[in-house]
């Protein structure tokens, strides 16, 4: 099966139809009868909602129904939930305010649900929603991380200091003592700026209610459908689990946004029975801009304390992280268990203590974004080590290198247990591709020109394929985190595989069928891979966390040797061979030692028509599933080097080169991983230098379209130098770590440890706009103006 | 209401339509012609790019009753038949798309380019002339070069668009 199976760049066979505009998102889909559902939103960051006037909405042409959340509370619905509990460091539980799906008395953010209009078109809800009339009493707004714990602006009355949990993690007396003995000591303070996930696909529902058999069916926009129908039925109580579907059809990109359950789904299911008639909902960017869950928002004091040998022995941390004004599904976790056990980096450091203090503000919600806590830990690490390295005036390589973890398993301060690694490898890789030998050639190029250039390194880890479900379970998560599959084999041989997992530009379709056409010796054409739907796939925990190849594809493979162990026992019959001597190979079932052997096809429909044995002897068909669950996450990491050149009479940063060495360990498909890894750099430079989600005093997001908030574009990037090095992962049957986030996470330190390399500052706040990096350029310079 | 005559991949159509129909509403809701996609509502991403009298147009703020008496041309009609376009097919070769959402404007972008501009384009060119065209998954690192192989292959082999 050479040239489609593990290890070759196969070309998508999803493309086809994405290339000639056959995709079917969710907006694509036009449902019979359906009508149109626009949400009335808020315009204050923080009121009271005294009165909401809809009669003369509701007289408007086309109007079905307006609905409020007096509605859904008489109707008994449910509010959103955060599937993540945390505990304070005294032991008590988080303090999470209600979070209805429309708002019940008071508003908390800029975009926040008031009301739903449904209406026969589109325009005619639109025009109604502008015609609902809401009398608010607007109230102080708290919206800055650093200012929100006690600011006075009460969010929720359940956390009236806006402290949802004060959570801690490592050993915080060992870590004292180490700062005690160190030698030196470097200090920062960072700011992980506020992201918004933009995929190009916003967010759409579409709600549907079948009187007849009772069954509900919501289409859309998930990286997670089993999940959303769980959350939708168990916890918000709009559907019986086993009479509501949910199927995520083509979905265009989500970077996390796409995990979560949120109120417009949610609303679209209920309404459908309401108002009896599918009911579907669109949203548009500055509606994605107010409401999809954005990512980020830490402000951290780090520490980093080194001994005279310039080896580390202790990191301390203090973050304040923004939640926003609701905790979003998965959000709790995001700046405590996805983010300090990741402190270590690619370090061995003894003594590592972090606190997180989680905050409410009158801010969209903050959740998982890709990556998810690791940028924001990497983030500190790796400003953390460039500039100890310069402060000691040693080459940041050279420090990076002593100060690698070298020996594996290698257990952390802060719970993980690393496998496998090699990290020199992917810096000295790095180096070499990069050419950092002829970097200062170039920096006197540069300056030749008037231009300053700056060389920055990253050197970063992440915990992949979350995770053991004893585990999460163990630390506050409220799902298991295993993964489910089935391969169906059909009489003539073709598969269906049925997979948990959900695709929503990764390349499934390719790489799993990559998977079972490699194992089980058939053509790829023959394979089809199914997902997205629950009323096909049985169960599923979606697709984030770089968990697809590692969790998802486990299962897929832990299915196919089920598959191969049931063909054996057909094939012995078929070819009258004891099971024992029944070997399979390159797609044939071969009695050993004999010239006697069938096709994977041809055993196939043996065990469908299943004339060679009997019934009760083995059971006829070929259809195995699996449920995967992992016994480690995994750890994929890397170096990336980012060379940057400044005009310094614009603050124009440049991206020159930028250079990524990643160990992902076994590859499936090393064209989709280069892609993946191309496409996380653009997300961690768009961090770096132009993205940041901006709130006014008063709470306006006053970056919510693509006029105001700056997306990477094509003309701000090069062609990236991608390299990788693999050590298998040991914790799972295909070696596979995950490649997903590696870009966004590795970026942001890369490019500010180059930036301010170039600039010769210690640091600069992200993003590095021109405006920033010109600021900091000319009060460097001013004395050398003066000369 | 108003009435709006186009030929759209070839077909002459005619229909009866709110005034403030966006064209990018007239391809996908009334012709149903969904791969034209709507990615923003300030013509900055590119997701909507059609040609209308053989160029570039963003479908997304241009109204149905603009493209009265036109010819225009979707991703569904860039190709005759069963063949890809050589741009499609570069963008499939060079794995020049990953969730496939702004892939269609991103090729009718593209396609615009090597009409304009011809087929030996630099990499600097292609990356200033994707200007208004957003992509989140890809880098742009793939699409770049799936453009400059497709526009050498436009170039190489005439290719007949449906439409124009």
């Amino acid at each position: 099966m050479t040239g489609t199976g593990i290890g070759a760049p196969v070309r998508r066979k999803e493309d086809q139809r994405f290339i000639t505009g056959q995709g079917r998102y969710t907006d694509d889909l036009a449902r019979p009868g359906q009508a149109h559902a626009v949400f009335v939103r808020s315009p204050h960051a923080h009121a009271r909602i005294k009165a909401i006037d809809t009669a003369e909405a509701a007289a408007m042409p086309g109007v079905v129904a307006i609905l409020t959340g007096d509605d859904l509370a008489a109707d008994q619905i449910g509010g959103l939930i955060c599937g993540w509990m945390i505990h304070n460091k005294d032991g008590s539980p988080m303090r999470a305010g209600p979070h209805p799906a429309l708002a019940q008395g008071k508003v908390r953010y800029v975009g926040d649900h008031v009301a739903v209009v449904v209406a026969e078109t589109l325009a005619q809800a639109r025009d109604a929603a502008e015609a609902v009339s809401v009398d608010y009493e607007p109230l102080p707004a708290i919206v800055e991380t650093g200012k929100a714990k006690g600011a006075g602006v009460v969010v929720h009355d359940e956390a009236p200091d806006n402290v949802v949990y004060e959570w801690h993690l490592g050993d915080k007396d060992a870590t004292e003592a180490a700062f005690a003995r160190a030698s030196h000591v470097t200090r920062l303070d960072l700011t992980n700026n506020r992201l918004v996930p933009n995929p190009i696909e916003t967010r759409a529902a579409i709600g549907e209610y079948d009187a007849g058999t009772g069954g509900y069916t919501l289409y859309t926009t998930s990286q997670n459908p089993h999940v959303a129908r769980l959350v939708l039925s168990a916890f918000i109580g709009i559907a019986p689990e086993h009479q509501l579907r949910v199927i995520a059809p083509d979905v265009g990109g989500g970077f996390g946004s796409k995990i979560f359950i949120y109120a417009e789904e949610t609303v679209c299911v209920w309404a459908a029975k309401k108002v009896g008639r599918p009911v579907k909902w669109t949203s548009d960017r500055t509606e994605a801009f107010l409401s999809d869950a954005h990512g980020r928002d830490h402000v951290t004091h780090a520490e980093m304390a080194v001994d005279e040998n310039g080896k580390i022995i202790g990191l301390r941390v203090h973050t304040t992280a923004n939640l926003g004004a609701y905790l979003s599904t998965f959000s709790s976790s995001v700046p405590t268990y996805l983010y300090a056990p990741l402190l270590s980096g690619q370090y061995d450091i003894p003594a590592i203590y972090a606190e997180v203090d989680g905050v409410y503000t009158n801010t969209t919600p903050v959740d998982a974004y890709r990556g998810a806590g690791r940028p924001e830990a990497t983030f500190v690490v790796e400003r953390l080590v460039e500039v100890t390295a310069r402060q000691l005036g040693m080459d940041p390589a050279k420090f990076r290198k002593k100060n690698y973890i070298k020996r594996f398993p290698h257990q952390t301060p802060v719970i993980m247990n690393y496998d496998v690694g090699d990290y020199a490898a992917s810096l000295e890789k790095a180096m070499e591709i990069a050419d950092y030998k002829g970097f200062g050639k170039r920096k006197r190029e540069s300056a030749k020109r008037g231009k300053l250039r700056g060389i920055g390194f990253s050197s970063y880890i992440e915990a992949c394929g979350i995770a053991p479900s004893q585990a999460v379970g163990s630390l506050g998560a409220g799902v298991g985190l295993w993964e489910s599959a089935e391969v169906r084999v059909n009489p003539t041989g073709s598969i269906e595989v049925l997979t948990g997992s959900h695709s929503h530009g990764q390349g499934h379709e390719t790489t799993f069928a990559q998977l079972v056409s490699d194992r089980l010796g058939v053509p790829i054409d023959t394979v089809n891979i199914v997902h997205g739907d629950t009323d096909k796939v049985q169960f599923g925990m979606g697709t984030y966390g770089s968990r697809s190849g590692a969790v998802g594809m486990s299962a897929i493979t832990k299915a196919i040797d089920k598959v191969i162990a049931k063909a054996k026992k057909v094939a012995a019959y078929a070819l009258e061979a004891s099971e024992g001597d029944i070997e399979f190979e390159d797609g044939r079932f071969k009695v050993a030692g004999t010239d006697k052997s069938l096709a994977f096809g041809e055993v196939a429909l043996q065990a469908y028509i299943a004339h060679k044995f009997s019934g009760q002897d083995l059971e006829p068909g070929l259809k195995e599933g699996a449920f995967y669950d992992p016994t480690n996450f995994t750890f994929p990491a890397g170096v990336h080097i980012c060379e940057v050149e400044i005009d310094p009479d614009t603050g124009v940063t440049t991206i020159a080169r930028f250079t990524a060495v990643d160990d992902f360990g076994v590859v499936i498909n090393p064209m989709i991983v280069e892609g993946q890894v191309h496409g996380g750099i653009a997300q961690g430079v768009g961090q770096a230098l132009m993205e940041a989600a901006i709130y006014n005093e008063s709470g306006q997001l006053v970056t919510a379209s693509y006029q105001d908030y700056q997306m990477p574009r094509a003309g701000d990037l090069p062609s990236f130098q991608v390299g990788m090095t693999v050590t298998p992962c040991p914790s799972n049957p295909l070696g596979i770590k995950g490649c997903g986030e590696a870009g966004a996470i590795a970026a942001p330190p890369a490019v500010i440890n180059a930036v301010t390399d170039a600039i010769g500052h210690e640091d600069i706040a992200m993003p590095a706009t021109p405006q920033a990096v010109w600021r900091a350029v000319h009060k460097t310079r001013v004395p050398m103006a003066a000369e | 209401m108003a009435i709006v005559s186009m030929t759209v991949n070839g077909k002459p159509v005619t229909a009866d339509i709110d005034p403030r129909t966006l064209l990018v509403e007239f391809l996908r809701e009334h012709l149903r012609l969904t791969g034209t996609h709507v990615g923003c509502d300030t013509s900055q991403c590119g997701a909507c790019v059609v040609h209308m009298n053989g160029a570039a147009v963003k479908a997304c703020t241009t109204l149905a009753m603009q493209a009265d008496g036109t010819t225009v041309t979707t991703i569904e009609g860039l190709a005759s038949g069963a063949d890809l376009h050589p741009m499609q097919a570069a963008f499939r070769e060079h794995h020049g798309l990953q969730c496939g959402y702004c892939t269609p404007g991103m090729i009718m972008t593209a396609v615009d380019m090597v009409n304009r501009l011809g087929g030996d384009l630099s990499e600097e060119t292609i990356r200033t002339e994707l200007e208004g065209n957003i992509c989140r998954c890809t880098g742009y690192h793939n699409i770049v070069r799936a453009v400059e192989t497709g526009a050498k292959a436009m170039v190489g082999a005439p290719v007949r668009q449906a439409a124009e």
